[in-house]
């Protein structure tokens, strides 16, 4: 028994995600977040799709920022990585980029906001 | 009433409930939390039992103690407290509790000493407003203001909040939640913090102000030490008088 907080932590990473693989992605990447949503008794799956500026943390409580250009206006959403109301993660395309945090996307809109796509390196 | 139990902290993680919601939970761990004696009210006019936990080395416990000990043919503990029961709840000298003595969605209250904060300002110690940043406020931003009145009465009250030692004092806090339980490791996850630092020794009780659930197990959920079918290397307990320590792959057990 090493360190019981990690064993518990790898425990409750094997519960959480019990079955579904989480792809491998970083930021730069165009993703499809697929939500499972409540609505009452019935539940459903919404797809948000955006690009990754940033993941945070790490092991169980890691998170993502996904952002969008929803109707004109921003939205960013966080979506802790092994959250149960995660459906499944889906990588539409690679992004090539030189930074770990794209805040600097905010302040950018249309071409310039744009990411060239990467074909070489890591999968 | 049942009996209470000595664990460690351990630290803080988070689990997900079933929606979705992180729930953020205390990590206690139970280290070989046997009864060591048993208050009658023949004897002592008390009902009550009293549970050691840890581990403590030998050489390092006195000779009184150590028999006392030994007459419960326990190892020495590191921290022995005790726990008022009803007559019927009594458990055998010996048994070791086991984390299944709480269940999953019981409201427990824990005991712990807060971690020390040194010579506390009124601002930290008792959330005093201060002074102004600005309008002429010069080097006094924390300070407290006046403490009194006039020469009539020409002091200051006992009791006043002024800035002085805080911290390393007995803190309660009621009715949280148990979260989830693990006898094969002697875990529990409640719900929320616990005073004092990781490593700190906390008394988890049932809550005074919430009525038991049903299924708790009466008068308690434990197991004869000797047992180790359940048990693993860390808390295996000796059954013999004080005998030199097995090493342990815990760190900073049994100091």
């Amino acid at each position: 028994m090493a360190n019981i907080i990690e064993t518990l932590n790898a425990e409750e990473v094997a519960r959480v995600s019990g079955g579904k693989t989480i792809p491998s992605f970083s930021p730069g990447d165009t993703l499809r977040v697929n939500v499972k949503i409540k609505e009452g008794e019935r539940e459903r799956v919404q797809a948000y799709e955006g690009v990754c500026i940033a993941r945070d943390g790490g092991g169980l409580q890691e998170s993502f920022t996904v952002r969008k250009i929803s109707f004109g206006e921003g939205v960013e959403r966080v979506f802790p990585l092994y959250s149960p109301n995660l459906d499944s993660i889906e990588v539409v395309r690679k992004g090539k980029v030189r930074r770990a945090k794209l805040y600097y996307l905010r302040e950018r809109r249309g071409k310039s906001a744009r990411i060239a796509e990467r074909t070489t390196g890591r999968d | 009433m049942r009996t209470g139990v000595i664990a460690k902290k351990m630290g803080m993680t988070r689990v997900f409930a079933a929606d979705g919601a992180h729930v953020p939970v205390t990590v206690l761990s139970l280290e070989g939390c046997q009864v060591v004696a048993q208050r009658t009210s023949d004897r002592d006019g008390y009902v009550a039992l009293q549970l050691g936990a840890g581990k403590r080395k030998a050489k390092n416990v006195s000779q009184p103690v150590r028999g006392h000990f030994a007459k419960a043919q326990v190892e020495p503990k590191a921290k022995v407290k005790e726990f008022r029961v009803s007559e019927a709840n009594l458990v055998e000298v010996g048994m070791e509790i086991t984390a299944d003595h709480f269940v999953a969605g019981q409201k427990v209250d824990v005991a712990g000493t807060s971690i020390g904060k040194g010579f506390a300002g009124a601002m930290k110690r008792w959330n005093f407003g201060g002074l102004r940043a600005t309008h002429g406020v010069s080097v006094s931003h924390r300070s407290h203001g006046s403490t009194g009145q006039r020469q009539d009465p020409g002091k200051v009250f006992k009791g006043k909040k002024m800035a002085g030692h805080l911290g390393v004092e007995r803190v309660t806090v009621q009715n949280l939640e148990v979260v989830r339980t693990d006898a094969e490791r002697g875990l529990i996850l409640i719900r929320g913090a616990l005073p004092g630092p990781e490593g700190s020794w906390v008394e988890v009780t049932d809550a005074v102000k919430k009525a038991l659930p049903e299924g708790v197990p009466v008068p308690a959920a434990f197991r004869k030490p000797s047992d180790l079918s359940v048990v693993d290397a860390d808390t295996a307990p000796v059954i013999a008088p004080p005998a030199p320590e097995a090493p342990t792959t815990e760190e900073g057990a049994g100091q």
